[in-house]
């Protein structure tokens, strides 16, 4: 089969690899139909996440039929499923507390011992986001082997729901939906929400829909703040404003009620500890940058809510941990729940409450992923959200 | 005892800091989301542990309480011993140890605690004497370039298989699945002997 693999720093390619086969009695094999190039994909693009190898498939958010079922799974044949990008085994303790993301069993024994020593304790496995995280082949090919597949992934039970409005139920969606359900959002509250990309406009939405009554929107991508805008936030463009000042300011010296963490370790801007931070990751002296972080921890009001749905992988200095505790903020975190929220997320989208397509601004064959990653990478704002369609042609995507 | 040394904390004897350095004692707990007396019956049918086990190439019944053990070592050999069960506390414990004359001397322990809806926690205490000469190479070797990390993930194989009925693995074909395993011994390998 076809599938776009990671060989290094801007380094990915479409190549042909052997068909994935069932391997325990709870896999399924899946037949991907669509598969979008998330954001945190570009953490890899940018070698930020440690724990690649080359020729690692990449892809967490995909969706496809099922053609191959192991002797327990769950799933049929010809069924339609979108697939959380957490892998969960749902049998777990934290699996019992819905925290699918944390799950113990996903993670194979012999990936662990990298996790440990990173983070404390290993974390769930994850689709195509390296060896960290399992090592697991994603979804930015033509199958994929789904392990426990009677737990992560949703049937589709309306075919006339085509693939793009079920998509994001895989990562992005849910990410943004948890990233403010985590701000535990009070009704008045302002809500801050830095990043405008997929999650941070989803988490702007779902942050009104929480009973936010102002929402501010910072990022410096002009067609991101114009979409936020649509949704009824305020905007801030970090290239002409000062966020911080700004940011007090617009509530009157308290400071947002919240603040989200689109961004995760790769912030832009020409700020002192951002370069201090490239340069550290450069030659190797520390793994993320925080200016994002560490503005958030200053600007967020006395005893409010932090959410961190950007990507983090290691370590960062210069933490304002006393701003943290003296201040008594509640920090919450996490990669996403998904399998927690697929049921009633999907039900919103049946229903027409939510619709997300209007983030796609490219659909490509999966031979053009290399080009997709390239121009995700160097041009955000006109390529808002690519999708990946394998098997079909140039032509017939215009079409 | 009868100075005046200070009360030992609560801390596993395999972790102190002040104790003689001993690297033939490991201690090593995960936590199971699944009844002891299920855990304990699968640990005591001591030839279900080699599907568990990385190392293990196989282990044989040889009656109730004794077992023949037989583990891969490097360069494709094998090293193989007699197990007895010493004492056997149904659902909570097992102690074990090598019959005499064994290549490699060994004995450990593996308890069941009970840990309310959180399930049992199975906490393993291997000791083993490292001999001299090329046995002892090969012993270092036996458990992986590490015997705590070996024991670790054969733990939580153990978990995975108890909680989820099957040994989780991110390889895409099967081919693949084994080519990993040769490719992490290798690894070791050519971490320990530099050429």
């Amino acid at each position: 089969m076809k599938a776009i693999t990671w060989h290094g720093k801007h380094d990915v390619r479409c190549e042909s690899v052997d068909d994935p086969e069932i391997l325990n009695p709870r896999d399924a094999i899946i037949r991907i139909t669509s598969t979008a190039i998330c954001g945190s994909d570009l953490h890899l693009y940018d070698g930020y996440v440690p724990q690649m190898m080359p020729g690692d498939i990449l892809g967490h958010e995909f969706m496809g039929e099922v053609v191959e079922i192991g002797a327990k799974s769950t799933l049929k044949k010809g069924q339609r499923v979108i697939v959380p990008f957490p892998i969960a085994c749902g049998q777990c303790f934290h699996c019992s507390k819905q925290q699918y993301s944390c799950c113990d069993n996903s993670n194979p024994a012999d990936k662990m011992d990298f996790g440990r020593e990173q983070l404390g304790q290993p974390m769930a496995g994850i689709f195509g986001y390296s060896h960290l995280t399992g090592g697991y082949a994603g979804g930015q090919a033509e199958y994929v082997r789904v392990p426990y597949s009677d737990v992560g992934p949703f049937v589709i039970p309306d075919d006339s729901l085509e693939d793009e409005k079920v998509l994001f139920l895989t990562d992005i969606l849910p990410t943004g939906w948890m990233a403010a359900e985590n701000c535990d959002i009070q009704p008045g509250d302002t809500v801050a929400v830095w990043g405008c990309g997929p999650v941070g406009l989803f988490a702007v939405q779902s942050a009104f829909l929480m009973g936010a009554a102002r929402v501010i929107a910072i990022d410096h991508f002009p067609h991101r703040l114009e979409l936020a805008k649509k949704f009824g936030a305020e905007t801030l463009n970090f290239e002409e404003t000062k966020v911080y000042e700004a940011l007090q300011d617009m509530t009157g010296g308290i400071g947002p009620d919240a603040s989200i963490d689109c961004v995760g370790l790769e912030p832009h801007g020409l700020y002192v500890d951002n370069i201090i931070d490239q340069i550290k990751v450069s030659t190797f002296l520390g793994t993320d940058r925080g200016h994002v972080i560490r503005q958030i921890i200053m600007a967020t009001r006395k005893g409010g809510h932090v959410s961190i749905p950007g990507v983090y992988g290691g370590f960062i200095d210069k933490f304002p941990i006393g701003a943290m505790m003296e201040k008594g903020l509640t920090v919450k975190t996490g990669q996403t729940h998904v399998q927690k929220y697929t049921q009633p997320l999907y039900t919103a989208i049946a229903e027409g409450k939510l619709d997300m397509t209007f983030l796609i601004s490219h659909r490509m064959p999966l031979e053009a992923g290399p080009e997709g990653f390239q121009k995700f990478h160097d041009e955000q704002d006109t390529y808002t959200k690519i999708v990946l369609k394998p098997g079909m042609s140039e032509a017939k995507l215009a079409a | 005892m009868t100075d005046n040394s200070p009360p030992a904390d609560d801390a596993p004897v395999a972790y102190s800091k002040t104790a003689d350095p001993d690297r033939a004692l490991l201690e090593e707990a995960v936590t199971i989301r699944r009844p002891a007396n299920e855990l304990y019956a699968f640990w005591r049918q001591q030839e279900n542990l080699a599907g568990v086990m990385e190392n293990v190439v196989s282990i044989e019944k040889l009656d109730d309480k004794r077992s023949r053990w037989t583990v891969k070592a490097p360069a494709g050999r094998e090293v193989s011993w007699e197990s007895v069960i010493t004492n056997d506390i149904p659902d909570r414990e097992l102690t074990w140890q090598s019959a005499e004359g064994a290549d490699i001397a060994n004995s450990g322990r593996v308890r069941f605690e009970e840990a309310g809806e959180r399930g049992t926690v199975v906490r393993a205490t291997i000791a083993y004497d490292p001999p001299a000469g090329i046995v002892g190479q090969l012993v270092a070797k036996l458990f992986q370039r590490e015997p705590r990390i070996q024991t670790r993930r054969d733990l939580h194989r153990f978990k995975q298989l108890m909680e989820t009925g099957e040994i989780t693995t991110s390889a895409r074909t099967r081919a693949q699945r084994e080519n990993r395993n040769e490719d992490q011994t290798t690894t070791r390998e050519l971490e320990e002997n530099p050429a």
